[in-house]
């Protein structure tokens, strides 16, 4: 049932019932099924988490080892917007409604956005709705195990110059957080989405977006996700099962070339990578991959590097239509890189080339990613860098030495349990300056720079861990001290420093 | 054995680009190191995927890795056999996770079918039908037979620490010894953890292991320039990420579990 006047949602109300039990009641009445005599009430009562877990768990920055959050919550929702949902049918707009209201709820006991908790508590009520807020946009998909929310931020900066544009924004990158972002936006937007490597599949079948952008696979939280060959063969599959219109590839990834080739038009990014060292064995026949420089092929099949349809070169990117200057705001090669996806794919959606690099060139920062800030006093440059493939990239950016560095690596469950990866990084780069390891597994890090002959010391909080820096020999007074983290820490540290922006 | 040496030990790395998924590659950087840092001489040799092994280096490195890289290194020196010319020679392997399984008789590939292994373990592995072993391992007090001793003895190595992830279970077999107990986590997943037959040590401790544990590193080096070489390093570093790490483990900080979105997903 569609109905033409969607002003009025209506009343909403959330009750978390036993947070510690993962037993909450949902109830929800929308305007157009209230009759003036009689109340229509959808309840949904989730059993223990081994039948329906959706909301067992507090989610993006929750307190799992705080105290058990009790009681009720009741609030009243009065859309402010009614666009969102404009056309959508009754049961995608209740689940709208729902996933907001559960938001509010969770924001109110503090589980920390509650976009995800509110994008969960939507898709319950609509087990569809990714496919009705796509079902009237442009939808890009971006994935990768490094890079997506650069990437997805300057696709959007791109194709903003000549379009309105939607992206889940704050990384929240599976089917519950892009639910909720696209609930708050435009119906017609364009939606650009940032997609954890292992959704593409479900993002993409009930999406059937037109262009999918895949920039890179290597190891990343070795612990939790899948093996980097199953994922390419996933990806393989999903574009087999839904052929976008067009396929943005990295032409020097072989697991990236494998899986995009099953699409029927690919254009192929070269992206110099030079982190091979999970692409040995060939994802087509086992065989072995040789590479040299600028080339790869497998020595057993004949998959091989393609032809490139897009470079980069110092101070542009050579797209199919032509050479476009490019001044960019981010530091670094794979910023570059990063740059060449969205200026091959905001021009193939038919945005100036001109305008969609100045667009792009003028971000500065992404999700907190290269910010300049205060902490302890001094000024700090963040950087995230999680994996091995992201270390190679971010040893670049580094200042070089004598500079001081602070390192911090975590292994909570959003980074991997398993910081054994730091062995495949190349720490012996640091030489010759004070790195200060933090974080809560600055032991691991602080053997492993022992092994690589790098001179550090090792700081338990990240204020002192930045003064350390600032008072050995080769900080010059007043330049910027870079803080290089992995995932759970740089969202410590950008929170105490005021957040994303 | 344990003559004092002329000439630099000779560190073999087999296949890293195929076994090297969880940063095994630095038990070959932590041997390097604490031979270097004892004046002792160390000569790397790494092998790449089609590559002919040596079988002339005095120890050994096969590390953990995927599925389908497991079946092409197994093929690759069951051809050349270079690693058992070198084994019945008496050199020295550490065989971590992926690497245990392919130097046992037999392990399953990705689609569960048996393969054969290359058979310098006397151990079995099999898939079971219980979730991946992920998590801290840690181990009672470990020990392993002295190959040059008097019958029944051994060499001790304290509680062995580390992470890891496995789908297969390993049945160490007559002809070999487990490396330790299990305290906490899976190991073998039958209570043990590790199988030594001789000079060859598979365990599924990763970490890398020898960074984690550096009497076990030693062991190995003692293995080919003797004990008396050994001089003692200051490893108080290495001390203070086991305190760490056992405090971690007997907390069960890091047990085994599933997160909430392999759980949504499965909704």
């Amino acid at each position: 049932m569609e109905s033409p006047t969607t002003a009025t949602v209506g009343r909403v109300s959330a009750a978390v019932v036993d947070e510690r039990a993962a037993r909450i009641t949902i109830v929800a009445r929308t305007a157009e099924e209230t009759s003036p005599n009689a109340t229509a009430t959808r309840q949904m009562r989730l059993g223990p988490p081994a039948t329906a877990p959706l909301l067992a768990v507090p989610v993006t920055g929750g307190q799992p080892t705080g105290p058990p959050v009790t009681g009720s919550i009741r609030l009243v929702v009065s859309p402010a917007h009614p666009s969102p949902t404009t056309g959508l049918p009754t049961r995608a707009r209740l689940a709208v409604a729902t996933g907001r209201a559960v938001a509010g709820a969770s924001k109110l006991v503090h589980f920390g956005s509650g976009s995800v908790i509110g994008g969960r508590a939507a898709l319950l009520v609509d087990r569809d709705l990714l496919r009705q807020l796509t079902r009237a946009r442009d939808v890009v998909i971006v994935s990768a195990t490094n890079g997506k929310t650069t990437t997805t931020r300057l696709i959007g900066a791109a194709l903003g110059t000549d379009r309105p544009v939607v992206s889940n924004s704050l990384g929240a990158n599976m089917t519950p957080g892009i639910v909720a972002a696209l609930g708050m936006a435009d119906p017609a937007a364009t939606a650009v989405l940032e997609v954890d490597e292992r959704w593409v599949e479900d993002v993409l079948g009930a999406t059937g977006a037109g262009t999918v952008v895949l920039l890179n696979l290597s190891r990343d939280q070795l612990d939790r996700t899948q093996e980097v060959r199953k994922l390419a063969e996933r990806w393989r599959r999903a574009l087999t099962a839904t052929p976008p219109t067009r396929v943005v590839a990295n032409a020097d990834d072989p697991l990236v070339t494998w899986a995009a080739s099953a699409a029927p038009e690919v254009i192929w990014v070269a992206t110099g990578q030079d982190w091979n060292a999970d692409a040995a064995g060939c994802p087509n026949c086992s065989g072995r991959i040789a590479f040299e420089p600028g080339a790869w092929r497998c020595t057993g099949c004949d998959l091989a590097r393609p032809t490139p349809d897009v470079t980069v070169d110092d101070g542009g990117v050579v797209l199919p239509t032509g050479r476009v200057p490019l001044d960019l705001g981010l530091p670094g090669r794979v910023n570059r890189v990063n740059a060449a996806f969205a200026l091959a794919t905001a021009t193939a959606l038919g945005a100036d080339p001109s305008a969609a690099a100045a667009a792009a060139g003028a971000v500065r920062e992404v999700a907190g990613r290269y910010r300049v800030a205060t902490l302890a006093g001094l000024p700090v440059r963040l950087l995230l860098a999680k994996n091995p493939a992201g270390w190679h990239e971010a040893l670049d950016l580094i200042a070089p030495a004598p500079a001081p560095v602070v390192v911090a690596i975590n292994a909570r469950i959003a980074d991997g349990h398993d910081p054994s990866w730091l062995w495949d990084v190349a720490y012996e780069r640091l030489a010759g300056r004070l790195v200060v390891a933090t974080g809560e597994r600055r032991h691991d890090l602080a053997v492993r720079l022992r092994y690589a002959g790098v001179e550090h010391v090792t700081v338990a909080e990240i204020t002192e861990a930045v003064r350390r820096a600032a008072a050995s020999p080769g900080h010059v007074p007043g330049a910027v001290v870079d803080v290089a983290a992995n995932y759970t820490a740089f969202q410590e540290y950008l929170d105490l420093v005021g957040g994303p922006r | 054995m344990s003559a004092p040496r002329e000439s630099a030990v000779r560190l073999g790395v087999l296949f890293p680009d195929l076994l090297g998924t969880y940063g095994d590659g630095g038990n070959a950087l932590v041997l390097a190191q604490r031979l270097a840092w004892r004046g002792l001489g160390v000569d790397v040799v790494t092998v790449a995927a089609g590559e002919a092994a040596p079988d002339s280096c005095d120890l050994y490195l096969v590390g953990g890795g995927e599925d389908g890289p497991q079946v092409q290194a197994t093929r690759e020196l069951a051809e050349s056999r270079a690693l058992h010319r070198a084994v019945d020679r008496g050199a020295v392997v550490l065989a971590v996770c992926a690497g245990m399984q392919i130097l046992g008789h037999r392990f399953p590939d990705a689609t569960g079918a048996d393969r054969p292994g290359l058979g310098l373990l006397d151990c079995d592995t099999v898939r079971v039908d219980r979730p991946r072993a992920v998590g801290e391992l840690l181990t009672t007090e470990a020990s392993v037979p002295d190959p040059s001793g008097p019958p029944g003895a051994t060499l001790d190595l304290g509680v062995l620490t580390g992470f890891e992830n496995h789908a297969g279970r390993t049945v160490p077999g007559p002809g070999s010894t487990p490396l330790a107990s299990v305290e906490i986590g899976e190991g073998n997943g039958d209570g043990s953890e590790g199988v030594v037959c001789g000079r060859v040590v598979g365990t599924y401790l990763h970490g890398p292991v020898l960074a984690r544990n550096p009497r076990l590193a030693d062991l190995l080096l003692g293995w080919v320039v003797g004990a008396d070489a050994l001089t003692p390093l200051d490893d108080h570093e290495v001390d203070d990420l086991r305190t760490e790490r056992l405090r971690a483990a007997r907390s069960h900080e890091l047990a085994p579990r599933r997160s909430w979105r392999d759980l949504l997903r499965r909704s």
